[in-house]
């Protein structure tokens, strides 16, 4: 079995307030696992414990076998952690925290400069590896930090929203990186962008209120969507009004919802409880002769499910 | 101890990432001369020995010792690298240690540039060095003591300047409690034993014998102990720190 992360019944208090809820996980070697929540679902204090900076209230978490906590350090140097913000020590230079880095994790002296030249290959940084962190872009920060996380080749990686506040070529770079380590390892990221789960991972958790409410592959999360074989209809906006009377006298079609765009009007109707309403459509628009511009079956829209399961029921 | 060397060095280089070390060693010295040539009166004294020199560390240090510290722990957790370092394969006490042996490194050095002291005074006569070379190991020991105090207390907040106020404070009182006005106000209702142990808290009184050429083992002691003590609190700090998040 290369279940590489195993949390068991993680809890968490702060005072009163319980910020993760018996959180139980196993990763496994290959996996990237997306980690969602809205904020203050507690993702964060979730990875705090699992790479040894929390103690859990309650359960316990192993990594790679090894028990981790506070005090027991042995299991940290199989971990690769990106903490939220990626933190850095600004007044240093690249090289030298790379190499401060290194050192700590206890890689030997003589192929410290090997370790850094493979890692700075690997998220491109030889352009800034002299300049003091402070003066760096964001971007090129979030890249230092992932070659921290990465420099001792761990088995597992942390990483607390990697892409977040960073621009869309710089969040394809970091995501073609995860994509490029995760046949060995296994990948914890945390994030709410939703788009990230469906391009990099594997799996996909949602926490709410510090509890898991869901684990799922992307897909399967994306079926649980009321938008699950929707059908969505694009429209000369003239004959809309029509079309959609006609469409609500079917009792196939739960509800319709309309945008309008330009000349046109899109409109999406949803089935009643994912029985496929496509048959029911093409039937009319073929005796009908309805002039449509764009049709689609819907796979379900995950952000759909992301806040039903967060926030009770949408609508 | 390999550990702790790599955080040492961190540490120890950081203090020199921005002009600030330099200034603080220039304004050191410069005090460090005021004090002794203008209050302890070096020259007027014609006296070939350091008194005048030590006697006035103790209260330098007051500002300067705190000064080094306040940014130990205090500037990890604002800009949130103690996430970075206590998630690194090393043990707590290690880091603590190394941070602390780099601040002190540091002391050291603003100690050991003030040599031309030394050096003028066996230029111009012949002073007995021993108690010369008491007095600096007494006055590092001295200033390790204050650095373990600034070092816990950094711990405790993210904000430099309420570091740098409560460690002088709590420094203060460490260095106030051998004299008079502290000793009259106990004297009265305290038991005598109680009065003696309070006496013996004091920095200075232990620092004098030191810098009188005397090593004894109670100093030595006396030190040692407020220095683990006060390491052993900044873990305790540290820990509670960490899981309040």
């Amino acid at each position: 079995m290369d279940v590489y992360i195993e949390a068991k019944g993680l809890s968490k208090t702060f005072g009163n307030f319980l910020a993760v809820d018996n959180v139980s996980l196993l990763v496994k070697k290959g996996e990237v696992l997306g980690f969602l929540g809205p904020n203050g679902a507690g993702k964060t204090t979730t990875m705090k414990m699992l790479t040894g900076f929390l103690n859990p209230s309650i359960g316990s978490a192993e990594i790679c076998g090894t028990p981790v906590t506070t005090g027991h350090v042995s299991a940290r140097k199989y971990i690769g952690y990106l903490p939220e913000g990626a933190p850095l020590y600004g007044e240093m230079t690249v090289h030298a925290f790379l190499k401060f880095i290194a050192a700590a994790h206890k890689i030997p002296t003589d192929s410290i400069a090997n370790a850094i030249e493979t890692v700075i290959n690997a998220v491109q940084l030889k352009q800034v590896l002299t300049q003091r962190i402070e003066t760096l872009s964001k971007g090129f920060k979030r890249r230092v930090g992932l070659a921290a996380a990465i420099i001792h080749e761990p088995d597992v990686l942390i990483l607390d929203e990697p892409t977040d506040g960073l621009d869309p070529n710089q969040k394809y770079e970091v995501r073609t990186l995860i994509e490029k380590m995760a046949p060995d390892r296994a990948i914890i990221i945390s994030t709410h962008i939703l788009e990230e789960v469906e391009a990099l991972c594997s799996r996909a958790v949602i926490i709410n209120k510090g509890s898991i409410v869901a684990d799922d592959t992307p897909s399967g999360l994306r079926a649980r969507s009321r938008y699950k074989n929707a059908v969505s209809l694009t429209v000369p906006k003239k004959i809309s009004a029509d079309i959609i009377t006609r469409l609500q006298s079917s009792v196939d079609i739960n509800t319709l919802e309309q945008n309008i765009e330009g000349d046109f009007v899109r409109i999406t109707a949803l089935n009643q409880q994912n029985k496929p309403v496509a048959k029911t459509i093409d039937t009319l628009i073929e005796t009908e002769k309805w002039p449509v511009e764009h049709y689609a079956i819907e796979a379900g829209r995950l952000d759909d499910v992301f806040r039903s399961l967060t926030q009770g029921d949408v609508e | 101890m390999n550990d702790i060397l790599v955080i040492f060095k961190r540490e120890f280089a950081s203090y020199f990432a921005t002009p600030l070390a330099y200034v603080f060693l220039v304004v050191f010295l410069i005090m460090q001369g005021l004090f002794t040539f203008y209050m302890g009166q070096f020259f007027e004294r014609e006296q070939a020995d350091l008194s005048s020199f030590f006697t006035y560390h103790p209260w330098l240090y007051l500002f300067f010792m705190p000064a080094i510290a306040m940014r130990l722990w205090s500037e990890e957790r604002k800009n949130g690298t103690q996430e970075l370092l206590l998630t690194l394969p090393l043990s707590t006490s290690m880091i603590i240690i190394g941070k602390y042996t780099a601040a002190i490194a540091f002391a050291a050095l603003a100690l050991f540039l003030t040599f031309p002291i030394w050096i003028t005074v066996n230029w111009l006569g012949s002073p007995d060095n021993g108690p010369i070379i008491t007095g600096y190991i007494g006055s590092l020991l001295m200033a390790s003591s204050y650095i373990a105090i600034g070092s816990a207390i950094s711990a405790i907040t993210r904000n430099q300047v309420i570091s740098f106020v409560v460690s002088v404070s709590i420094c203060f009182l460490f260095l106030v409690s051998g004299l008079p006005i502290v000793l009259n106000f106990f004297e009265t209702w305290v038991p005598d034993t109680v009065l003696l142990a309070i006496a013996n808290l004091s920095f200075l009184s232990h620092f004098d014998n030191l810098q009188k050429g005397v090593i004894a083992i109670s100093d030595i002691f006396y030190f040692t102990s407020v220095i683990i003590l006060w390491l052993w609190v900044n873990r305790i700090i540290v820990e509670v720190k960490r899981e309040e998040g």
